[in-house]
């Protein structure tokens, strides 16, 4: 079993989890972006479709943080409620991301599966101008698939979507499921 | 596939901008976990979307040569780096000036040919490969190639075309990563690129 995990080739796994104190500049991080859009756009027919791809490239970052940030910053230790999970997205996650703390984390009036994280000026859309024809495209759909993937591998199934409202507004909706158990938790 | 369709998305170009320029470099920092991760997302979907290795090592330089472009100006107008002088010059910008900025690390400048034409830069910590582990089957992928295409763009716009290579990749089991560069010859300032 121990040959296992030290005969590997790659030192992946002695690396420490301790927080890098590496940079890399906001220019490499929009141009490389920016490629990717593109390389997306050419790909496929619609704004939707679009929205799709870069969710799902989204989703490849979220399962990857979501372990290190839980080893890194809670010591191994999972949310199991709604409202702490979302918290955690909200500080932790965007600390480790993008330097800050999201802007609002809301709940809205009407449905209790329903929240949203608002980010007036999120820093994947920062350089970014798109064109008015295709004006309901939002590139924060990248960050909703960050979200969408911490939050399902987290036991906490929700369809994540970007919107234009308050600046940028991921919508999170939440599998019936989750708020059942949540208030049946509650309950206790 | 419609050839018409694909005519539809390509004129609605979006348009980038660049972090404007401030005294204070700190920022345009950010942590390179988001960059990388991001990187990593994008060669998994293009080992998904190609057959093989090769072509997705196309694709990276491609893509990497399109960002050089872009880059260069960008460069140029944060670094207040003059034109170089020779090949030696330009190898120490590279390394020490363009490195450092962009993904925060210097490489040495090492292997210089005799001629002068031709040096490595050897990456300790190549900030693109954190958390990567490559699975056996593929061993013809050059996980980092983006960054050959990225000088070979960048360095065109200043009229030097060179020839970039990994010849060795800590990835690959190497102790090192060991980018060569090969300076094929000066390009004419009467044929702007892209006027073919």
């Amino acid at each position: 079993m121990d040959t296992r995990f030290t005969r590997g080739k790659s030192p992946i796994l002695e690396r420490s989890l301790t927080r890098p104190k590496t940079e890399v500049s906001l220019s490499a991080f929009a141009l490389l972006f920016s490629e990717i859009v593109q390389y997306c756009q050419n790909r496929v027919y619609s704004v939707s479709e679009l929205q799709n791809k870069l969710s799902e490239l989204g989703q490849q970052v979220g399962v990857r943080i979501l372990d290190v940030l839980v080893m890194r910053e809670k010591n191994g230790k999972r949310e199991t409620k709604v409202i702490n999970m979302l918290l955690f997205i909200k500080v932790n996650v965007w600390k480790a991301l993008f330097g800050k703390e999201a802007d609002k984390l809301e709940q809205a009036n009407d449905d209790d599966k329903t929240y949203y994280i608002i980010e007036k000026e999120p820093l994947i859309n920062a350089y970014i101008s798109v064109p008015k024809e295709n004006s309901t495209l939002n590139c924060a759909s990248f960050t909703a698939g960050i979200v969408e993937a911490i939050l399902s591998y987290s036991g906490f199934p929700a369809k994540v979507t970007a919107h234009w409202h308050k600046g940028t507004t991921l919508m999170i909706k939440f599998d019936e499921s989750v708020i059942t158990r949540d208030k049946a938790l509650d309950g206790r | 596939m419609s050839r018409q369709a694909n005519r539809g998305t390509e004129s609605k170009k979006m348009y980038w901008y660049l972090p404007f320029i401030s005294p204070s470099a700190s920022l345009h920092l950010m942590n390179s976990e988001l960059f990388t991760l991001t990187y990593g997302a994008l060669v998994t979907q293009l080992c998904k979307d190609y057959e093989n290795d090769e072509d997705v090592n196309k694709q990276l330089d491609k893509m990497g040569y399109n960002i050089g472009v872009r880059l260069i100006e960008d460069f140029l107008a944060r670094s207040n780096v003059g034109r170089c002088h020779d090949f030696r010059e330009t190898a120490d910008v590279i390394a020490k000036v363009a490195f450092k900025m962009y993904l925060g690390i210097t490489p040495s400048v090492t292997n210089w040919s005799p001629a002068g034409d031709e040096f490595s830069l050897i990456l300790e910590n190549n900030p693109l490969v954190d958390f990567v582990e490559l699975p056996d089957n593929h061993s013809g992928l050059i996980y980092s190639n983006l960054l050959c295409g990225v000088l070979r763009g960048a360095l065109e716009m200043v009229q030097m075309a060179i020839d970039v290579k990994f010849i060795q990749d800590i990835l690959k089991g190497d102790n090192v990563t060991e980018i060569r560069l090969k300076f094929i010859k000066r390009i004419e300032e009467n044929l702007p690129a892209g006027e073919e």
